[in-house]
C-alpha cells in the first residue's frame, strides 16, 4: 500500500518542488557539467571574464522569465495531468495585452500587469470550463490536441486584429545598470524580479493557503480530493487559470524587451517544455531553477556555438537531461 | 437514515449491482459483507458518489441524493473511507487531516481536529510528516481520522484492516466502535467477517450484485449457511 502511495504522488509531487533530493549525486553531476562548460566558454572567449559575467548576467535575468511561463506548465500538468501547448500562445495575448493597454491607454507597461494577470486568469478558467474540463479522463491526446488548436487560434486571432507586423511597446528612456562589469537594462532587471517574486508569491500561495492546499492535495490524489468534498472540476478551472496568468504575466514582463509578433510567444513554448522536463513534471521551484538553468544555456551555447540558434544550447540541455536523468533534476525517485 | 432502492451500477456495460436494496438505521454499526467481486465496494461508490447508478434511488436523511455530486454528498454528512485509503501521498498528516475538513467551518475544524487527535494519538506526533511515509496502521488511521473531519453523520469505510496486522485490526475496529459512541453511523466493508459481526447491530451479505441475506450480527455469525456460503468460515 505504501508503495502505490509513492508511485501515485511520484508524477504529480507539486507540492515537493522545494526539497532537495535525498541523493545528491545528479546536482553534482550537473554542477561539474556547468563548471565544464563555463571553462570551456571560458577558453573560447580567450578568458574574456566580460563576456563570460555578461553571459550570466544576461542568462539569469532570461531564465526568470522562462521559469515563471513554465511554472504554469509544469503546475497545470501536475494537477491536471494536461499539458498545455498553448502555453506560449497565453504569453503572446499577455504581451498584445500590454501592448494595447500601454500604447493606446498610455499606461506604464508594468502597471498593465493588473490587467493581464486578471484578463488571462479569466481567459483560462473559461478555456478548462468550457473546453477541457469535458475531456478530462479521456486519453491525453484529446486534451493535447485541444490546447494545440487552442494556441494556433490565438495566434491567428492575434495575427488577424494586429497584423504580422513586430510591435513594441513604448517604454520611458532605458537606465542601464552596471553588474559586475556587465549590463543589465532597467527593463531586463524589473522582468527577471517582477518574474521571480510572482513565482514565489504562488509557491507561498500553493503552500500556505487553503485554495493551495486543495490544489495540491488534488495533485496528489484527485479521488481523494473528491472523498472529502472537494469540487476537483473546479480546482481544475482554478489551476489552469493560475497557469495562464503566470504566462500572461510573463508577456507583460517581456512585452518592453521583445518584439511583439503574433508567435513570438513560441520561444518561450519550447523552453517551457524543456524547463519542465529538467525540473521535474509537476515541481514548482524546480521549474524556477530549471528557467535559470535554460537561460544560461541559451547563453552559454550562443558562446561555445557562435553563428547558431541560441536554442541550440538549449536542446543540448534537454537531451542530456534525458539521458542522464529522464525523472528532472528534482525530482527524488527514478 | 440511508436507503438503497433496487440500484443497479457498473463500469462502462460491466454490470455490477443488479438491485440492490437495503437501509441504514441512525446509529447503528452496519456490516456489508460478501465474497470478492459481491459487488460490496461498487455499493459504497453508488453511496458516495464515486460511481454513478444506473437505476434505482440512493435516499439519504429522506433526501434523493442519486444524482448528487459527491462533493456535495460530504458536506450533507456522508463521508466514505475508500479501499486503498486515498490519503494525500504528499502532503502532511496535518495538511491531510485539514484537507478533511474542507466542507466544514473553520471553527468547528479547530474542535473535530482535537477530538481525531484524542482518538489516534499517533497523528499528533506525525503531523508533519508526510503521509506516504507512515505504515500502513498509520494510514488507516489517518484515512478514519481526515473522514471525520468533515464530520459525518454516517462514516462508511472500506475494507479498514486491509493489510494490516492482526493486532493493529483490532485497534481498527475498537476505534471505530468508539466513532460510533460519539454518534456516527458507521457502513462497514470487511474481508475480516467474524471481527466485524462481532462489532455490528446488523449485516447484509452480498451476492452477485445483489443482497442474498440480512441478519443480526451475532446471529449471521452462527448461521450454518452464511458461514459456509459467503463468509467462508
Amino acid at each position: 500500500m505504501v508503495s502505490t502511495q509513492t508511485t501515485a504522488s511520484a508524477d504529480s509531487a507539486v507540492s515537493r518542488g522545494w526539497q532537495l533530493p535525498p541523493n545528491a549525486k545528479p546536482i553534482l553531476v550537473a554542477i561539474a557539467i556547468a563548471i565544464l562548460v563555463f571553462f570551456l566558454a571560458y577558453l573560447r572567449t580567450d578568458g574574456s571574464s566580460l563576456i563570460l559575467t555578461q553571459a550570466l548576467v544576461t542568462g539569469l535575468m532570461a531564465g526568470g522569465v522562462y521559469g515563471l511561463v513554465a511554472l504554469g506548465l509544469t503546475l497545470i500538468f501536475g494537477v491536471l495531468h494536461v499539458i498545455n501547448f498553448a502555453q506560449g500562445a497565453l504569453v503572446t495575448l499577455g504581451m498584445y495585452v500590454t501592448y494595447v493597454v500601454a500604447n493606446d491607454l498610455g499606461w506604464n507597461p508594468y502597471l498593465t500587469l493588473f490587467i493581464s494577470i486578471p484578463l488571462l486568469f479569466a481567459f483560462g478558467a473559461l478555456v478548462q470550463k468550457i473546453m477541457i474540463n469535458r475531456s478530462m479522463g479521456e486519453e491525453h491526446a484529446n486534451t493535447l490536441l485541444l490546447t494545440l488548436a487552442l494556441g494556433l487560434l490565438i495566434e491567428n486571432a492575434l495575427l488577424l486584429t494586429f497584423g504580422g507586423n513586430p510591435q513594441s511597446v513604448r517604454t520611458g528612456q532605458e537606465t542601464v545598470y552596471n553588474i559586475f562589469g556587465a549590463v543589465a537594462t532597467q527593463s531586463r532587471l524589473i522582468a527577471f524580479g517582477g518574474a521571480l517574486i510572482l513565482a514565489l508569491l504562488l509557491f507561498f500561495m500553493l503552500q500556505r493557503t487553503s485554495i493551495g492546499t486543495a490544489i495540491r492535495a488534488v495533485a496528489s490524489n484527485p479521488t481523494g480530493a473528491r472523498l472529502v468534498g472537494v469540487n476537483t472540476s473546479r480546482i481544475y478551472v482554478i489551476t489552469f487559470a493560475i497557469g495562464a496568468a503566470c504566462a500572461g504575466a510573463a508577456g507583460t514582463l517581456v512585452a518592453p524587451i521583445v518584439s511583439i509578433t503574433p508567435v513570438a510567444g513560441e520561444v518561450f513554448n519550447i523552453t517551457a517544455f524543456v524547463i519542465v522536463v529538467l525540473g521535474g513534471l509537476g515541481k514548482v521551484l524546480g521549474a524556477l531553477f530549471g528557467g535559470l538553468i535554460v537561460g544560461l544555456a541559451e547563453q552559454f551555447g550562443g558562446i561555445l556555438f557562435p553563428d547558431q540558434s541560441n536554442l541550440l544550447g538549449v536542446f543540448i540541455v534537454f537531451v542530456l537531461i534525458l539521458f542522464l536523468r529522464p525523472q528532472g533534476l528534482f525530482s527524488s525517485n527514478s | 437514515m440511508l436507503t438503497l432502492n433496487n440500484v443497479t451500477a457498473g463500469y462502462g456495460s460491466l454490470h455490477i449491482l443488479h438491485g440492490v436494496t437495503f437501509s441504514v438505521n441512525q446509529g447503528e454499526i452496519v456490516a456489508l459483507l460478501g465474497a470478492n467481486g459481491a459487488g460490496k465496494t461498487t455499493t459504497l461508490r453508488v453511496i458516495s458518489g464515486l460511481v454513478d447508478a444506473q437505476g434505482g434511488s440512493v435516499v439519504f436523511n429522506g433526501q434523493d441524493i442519486t444524482n448528487t455530486r459527491s462533493d456535495k454528498r460530504v458536506g450533507m454528512g456522508l463521508v466514505q473511507v475508500a479501499e486503498g485509503r486515498e490519503l494525500f501521498g504528499t502532503l502532511t498528516v496535518e495538511e491531510n487531516l485539514i484537507m478533511g475538513a474542507w466542507t466544514a467551518s473553520h471553527a468547528d475544524r479547530q474542535e473535530t481536529m482535537v477530538e481525531v487527535l484524542d482518538l489516534f494519538p499517533i497523528l499528533a506526533e506525525r503531523s508533519k510528516q508526510r503521509a506516504e511515509t507512515m505504515s500502513g496502521g498509520q494510514q488507516q488511521m489517518l484515512a478514519i481520522g481526515r473522514a471525520l473531519m468533515a464530520r459525518p453523520s454516517l462514516l462508511m469505510l472500506d475494507e479498514p484492516s486491509i493489510g494490516l496486522a492482526p493486532k493493529l485490526v483490532n485497534q481498527v475496529l475498537e476505534s471505530v466502535q468508539r466513532i460510533r459512541a460519539s454518534g456516527v453511523t458507521i457502513l462497514i466493508v470487511e474481508q475480516n467477517a467474524a471481527a466485524t459481526l462481532a462489532i455490528s447491530d446488523r449485516a447484509y451479505v452480498m451476492e452477485s450484485g445483489a443482497i442474498a441475506f440480512e441478519g443480526q450480527g451475532t446471529h449471521l455469525l452462527n448461521d450454518d449457511r452464511v458461514r459456509r456460503a459467503y463468509l467462508g468460515l
